[in-house]
């Protein structure tokens, strides 16, 4: 990703006057930075992996007997501080697993612990033992030990059998006869001869290619089944979730509404009730002193005109024109070009997002390209919106100083809590002296233009 | 004049024909829609037009649609766009669609200031330019960055800005209380600067400066 944006920066700075402000670039996003997701490990790291695994999978077998012993033994107190150590080291190993599924085959399993309600010893105690996640760590431990192993094992080894028959020739030109020269006990070889074998060791590296991966995943799978979260544990968390961002919502929406009143209070309606009295002024002038009231009703069209001004800033901050008239991409366009900075639009979306999900994503590029201009010393930025997997895909980069973060309070946190009520993400890359990179994500159904 | 007038709201579109009509104009139809809209225009064929940007049915730019429509079966029909908001994106677009004859874009508010509005209507149906200040500000401000533009003087920005609007020389002169002469030395002197071919058609000056400015 950094590479592609600084060759992408390069291209565009000898740009001329003459180019369009809006020239397209195409740019596809880093999966990797998109998602803010650790690194995959490569095929070729799959073996050490594999082997690892397979290892870990029977020392786990200690961890189960730990358990298994200490529970009889809360009968006599012994084994309360077994538990107090076994469990977490338990719980240790599966998530090390959980992340090792993810660097592995790609499987997520996230991660089903109940929090204790009240703090102390006895309550922590209480909730391992009322969690079903704890049971299934514990039969996952010795699953593990059995499928686990066999599988990890045999990836590896199908690897192995192929650096195995590809060094043969080697090994029996360096031992001494009688120890590898005799191929599967039946016929005798020299090292010459010995590459023969070589077609063998095609053979399983075409199969550790097909099936090694594939064994992985699927130790991977049924870790997922049962280290994820039962339905039941996911949507616990699912309704924690989303008690904790629709209070947010609520308390943004809260928020907004004051801010309306207090601007139509302070602005608007103030000076229309300033117009009208000098309105009311001007008429009973006009005959008395017309020369006044011909001031006075200049000094109304004024007040009119800033009630105006007002009332338009109002209704952008609320829902622009631009965008209920164009869409997502025409009011982006629209900001691009009222932006002080050179700022590249690409935009490519099927279809419109239902309307809030439109003006959320709407107001979240806004904020972000504000943050730009205020603090980032950039003299070009960038924004590409697009359309994949069910999500709209959003990304805000700039060449200036970087530094920027998510801070509680901050812009950049404002915008996250509000993509959160739509289930949308928020990461930043901006490492001091930039480039910035804003990512955000909104997981939504486009319906399509009609 | 005969002038056709688009605007839904009862109250302004009274307004504004009050308005046109004590100005000396003759408002040969006033519609409240978009559909209508463009008919309208090309049964009529008016010196000038004045449409709002928002109309029904959809209530979004139907306006602006409709004006872009008509120029295309019309060519160079004087058209003044009013809106509650302005868009650099409209304005590109309407310029998008040819020069040819008059062409305005301005905020309703300016209406309110009457003599200025109506000297802006007459200079579209004269073929002129009328494009609102905030439109120019925004342009200026990108533009500001630079090189060519940083050489001009703050009095050259000034008149800059003006032209761009679409005003004469005369207009600039009295706006910044100079004479016109020292309006077209500032005018040359930006049209060097800027290396742009010096034109002495208003119109074509005005065009230039403004694709000068959206370019950058």
């Amino acid at each position: 990703m950094g590479l592609q944006l600084s060759a992408m920066m390069e291209q565009k700075h000898p740009t001329s006057r003459k180019t369009p402000a809006m020239s397209i670039q195409s740019v596809s996003p880093d999966s990797q930075v998109a998602t803010g997701r650790p690194n995959r490990a490569p095929m070729i790291a799959l073996p050490a992996f594999g082997l690892a695994m397979a290892i870990m999978a029977e020392l786990g077998i200690a961890l189960f007997v730990l358990q298994t012993v200490a529970m009889p033994l809360i009968a006599v107190w012994v084994g309360i501080p077994m538990l107090l150590g076994v469990i977490p080291a338990i719980r240790a190993f599966a998530n090390l697993h959980r992340r090792l599924a993810w660097t592995v085959s790609g499987v997520e399993i996230p991660t089903p612990y109940k929090q204790p309600k009240y703090p102390g010893m006895i309550q922590r105690l209480r909730t391992w033992f009322t969690d079903p996640a704890t049971w299934r760590d514990y039969a996952w431990v010795i699953v593990n030990a059995v499928v686990g192993f066999t599988l990890n094992l045999l990836s590896a080894v199908l690897f192995l059998c192929s650096i195995f028959y590809l060094i043969y020739p080697f090994l029996v030109w360096v031992t001494p006869p009688g120890v590898f020269d005799e191929l599967f006990g039946l016929v005798h070889v020299n090292p010459v001869t010995a590459f023969a074998v070589w077609p063998i060791a095609l053979g399983f590296f075409l199969l550790w290619l097909k099936v090694g991966p594939r064994l992985m995943r699927a130790n991977s799978l049924l870790t997922r089944s049962l280290l994820g979260p039962t339905e039941s544990a996911r949507l616990a968390l699912r309704v924690q979730e989303l008690a904790e961002t629709r209070a947010e919502t609520v308390d943004t929406q809260a928020a907004e509404l004051r801010r309306i009143e207090r601007d139509l209070h302070d602005g608007a309606q103030a000076r229309l009730a300033a117009l009208s009295m000098n309105l009311g002024m001007a008429e009973t002038l006009v005959d008395r002193d017309p020369a006044a009231a011909q001031q006075l009703l200049t000094e109304a069209r004024e007040s009119a005109g800033q009630a105006l001004t007002e009332l338009r800033d109002l209704v952008r901050g609320i829902h622009p024109p631009v965008l209920a008239d164009r869409g997502l991409d025409g009011a982006v366009r629209a900001l691009a070009m009222a932006c002080p900075l050179k700022v590249d639009v690409d935009i490519d979306l099927p279809g419109r997002p239902p309307a809030p999900v439109e003006s959320a994503a709407y107001f979240a590029v806004a904020e972000v390209l504000a943050n730009v201009v205020k603090h980032s010393a950039a003299t070009t930025a960038w924004i590409q919106i697009s359309y994949e997997n069910e999500g709209l895909h959003m990304i805000v980069g700039d060449d200036g100083i970087g530094g920027a973060e998510v801070s509680p309070g901050g812009g950049l946190h404002g915008v996250q809590r509000r993509l959160a009520a739509f289930d949308g993400t928020l990461t930043v890359a901006s490492p001091g002296g930039g480039p910035t990179t804003v990512v955000m994500e909104l997981p939504s159904a486009l319906k399509p233009t009609t | 004049m005969r002038i056709v007038i688009a605007e839904d709201h009862a109250l302004l579109r009274d307004g504004l024909i009050r308005l046109l009509e004590a100005n000396d104009f003759e408002v040969v139809e006033a519609v409240d829609n978009g559909p209508r809209l463009v008919p309208a225009l090309v049964e009529h064929q008016p010196d000038v037009a004045v449409v709002d940007v928002r109309l029904p049915p959809t209530f979004t730019d139907e306006g602006l649609k409709a004006a872009i429509e008509a120029r295309e079966k019309v060519p160079g029909l004087p058209i003044l766009v009013l809106s509650q908001y302005v868009e650099q994106l409209y304005a590109r677009e309407l310029l998008a669609g040819g020069s040819a004859g008059g062409l305005g874009y301005l905020l309703k508010d300016r209406v309110s200031n009457v003599a200025q509005f109506v000297e802006s209507v007459r200079r579209v149906a004269a073929g002129g330019t009328a494009m609102d200040p905030e439109v120019i500000a925004q342009l200026l401000t990108r533009s500001s960055r630079e090189e060519p533009i940083q050489r001009l003087t703050p009095r050259e920005s000034e008149v800059l800005g003006l032209m761009a609007e679409g005003r004469s020389n005369a207009a600039i002169a009295s706006a910044l209380f100079i004479t016109e002469k020292a309006v077209s030395k500032h005018t040359n002197n930006i049209f060097t600067k800027l290396d742009l071919a010096p034109s002495e058609d208003d119109n074509r000056r005005v065009i230039a400066v403004l694709t000068y400015l959206s370019a950058s």
